[in-house]
């Protein structure tokens, strides 16, 4: 199978009709819906899947959810509405802090934080989650660190304990599902469908929440990866603020990029090199075409492998068992047969 | 403690903790990772194990698979650790 930098191109216009006509389809004659709500981030996975949205179905059919809550950037909630406004779509906020406080995300969340940096103070310093970013140099495992700073406060880092890390993802996630209900609420009300906004890398890799955000009806996206996601939001007109933004997870208080928080690679870079691990092609091949050592390579097929492995289980439906075995007739028992005669 | 003498104890913690199947045994050179053993989770606990069973510190940059990817790299790691007087190994 051949290898080149421009192998991940799609023809954009085919693509996106494609998607508009998968959305339209299933929302009106599979799920018999009225229309569809989309929860809008300010980034360019929520801003292309609305525009798609709303060109399958009508702006007046779709109602773009914003969900900030006390961490999420100002920037974010910006964003969002001008990809909305851009299209003629209907917006409404919901903040999600209250919400969030009742259920003790933020204090899970700092108390585990605080565990093992005892002078992170919430209402002064900003949070965030970080792995090594130095994949092609080193082929180091996941070790998650906290890294907190405030204004005329030193920056302060610390690895996770493993109780910590559970727990800080744990609270985390709450957002995750709070939105999904929100989601659902909004949805349910209007007889409509939720339109999810996760891409291939997401997926593929983990980096979502199980009933969080991977909790929607339809995902239209999550066969493209990110550089692909690009591609069709130049294409179906995306506000250049929201295509220029650097992807960040607006999870935690401080700026964190998704290559610090989970890839650990450019997307650029790594969306190559997936298609090859995907592909099972020799490393010495996608190393040449992308100016790496096959030892680079190497060691971003192990960290793909592993994440893919690792993660299955939030990709898994809800396993069932199949109907027990009928039990022997007990001797004497009238069968239907018989009685029939 | 010797390798012989570390090697009990990290397999009875990966046993353990890690919920293994009892009728499996774990070969040396089983990657932890590859075989599905362990995660993200699973390699922070795996540190905290070494840092507080054999009183060493495990540096952000041993962070790799050839020290902590096996049973049999855990326990060449640890005894060079303990060798070098839990300093970088």
């Amino acid at each position: 199978m051949p290898f080149y930098p421009t192998v991940l191109d799609l023809d954009v216009a085919q693509e996106a009709a494609r998607i508009r006509e998968t959305i339209a389809r299933t929302v009106r004659a599979e799920f018999r819906r009225k229309g569809a709500v989309v929860g809008v981030s300010g980034g360019v996975d929520s801003a292309l899947v609305l525009a798609l949205t709303a060109q399958a179905l009508g702006a007046d059919r779709v109602l773009a959810l914003l969900l900030p809550d006390k961490d999420s950037s100002p920037l974010s909630a910006l964003l969002g509405q001008q990809a909305a406004d851009a299209l003629g779509v209907a917006t409404m906020t919901v903040d999600i802090t209250p919400a969030l406080t009742a259920l003790g995300c933020y204090v899970q969340r700092d108390g585990a934080v605080q565990e093992i940096l005892p002078s992170y103070d919430p209402t002064q310093d900003t949070l965030k989650i970080v792995l090594p970013t130095d994949l092609l140099e080193r082929g180091s495992l996941n070790r998650y660190s906290a890294v907190v700073s405030g204004p005329d406060r030193p920056e302060r880092r610390r690895v996770l304990t493993p109780a910590a890390y559970l727990r800080i993802v744990a609270a985390s996630n709450m957002k995750q599902r709070t939105r999904m209900l929100t989601l659902y609420f909004e949805a349910e009300c209007r007889n409509y469908a939720v339109v999810g906004t996760a891409n291939k890398n997401e997926y593929a890799q983990g980096f979502f929440v199980k009933y969080g955000d991977g909790g929607v009806d339809i995902q239209p996206i999550q066969h493209l990866c990110k550089t692909q996601v690009y591609q069709l939001a130049r294409y179906v007109g995306v506000p250049a603020a929201i295509i220029e933004r650097t992807p960040t997870t607006d999870t935690y208080s401080a700026e964190c990029t998704q290559e610090e928080f989970y890839f650990r690679l450019p997307f650029e870079l790594m969306d190559l090199i997936w298609y090859g691990f995907e592909h099972e092609l020799p490393a010495s091949i996608v190393a040449q075409a992308l100016d790496l050592t096959a030892e680079q390579v190497g060691r971003v097929y192990g960290e793909l492998g592993q994440k893919a492995r690792s993660t299955a289980y939030l990709r898994a439906a809800p396993v069932v068992i199949g109907p027990a075995a009928p039990q022997p007739a007990l001797v004497g028992a009238v069968t239907r047969g018989a009685s029939d005669e | 403690m010797s390798n012989s003498e570390i090697e009990p104890t990290m397999r009875a913690f990966l046993s353990r903790n890690f919920f293994l199947d009892p009728g499996v045994t774990l070969g040396g050179q089983d990657s932890l990772l590859e075989s599905g053993i362990v995660d993200s989770t699973g390699m922070l606990e795996i540190i905290q194990f070494l840092e507080e069973q054999f009183g060493i510190s495990v540096d952000d940059l041993e962070v790799l698979p050839e020290n902590l990817d096996s049973v049999v790299n855990l326990i060449q790691y640890v005894g060079r650790k303990r060798a070098a007087g839990g300093q970088a190994a």
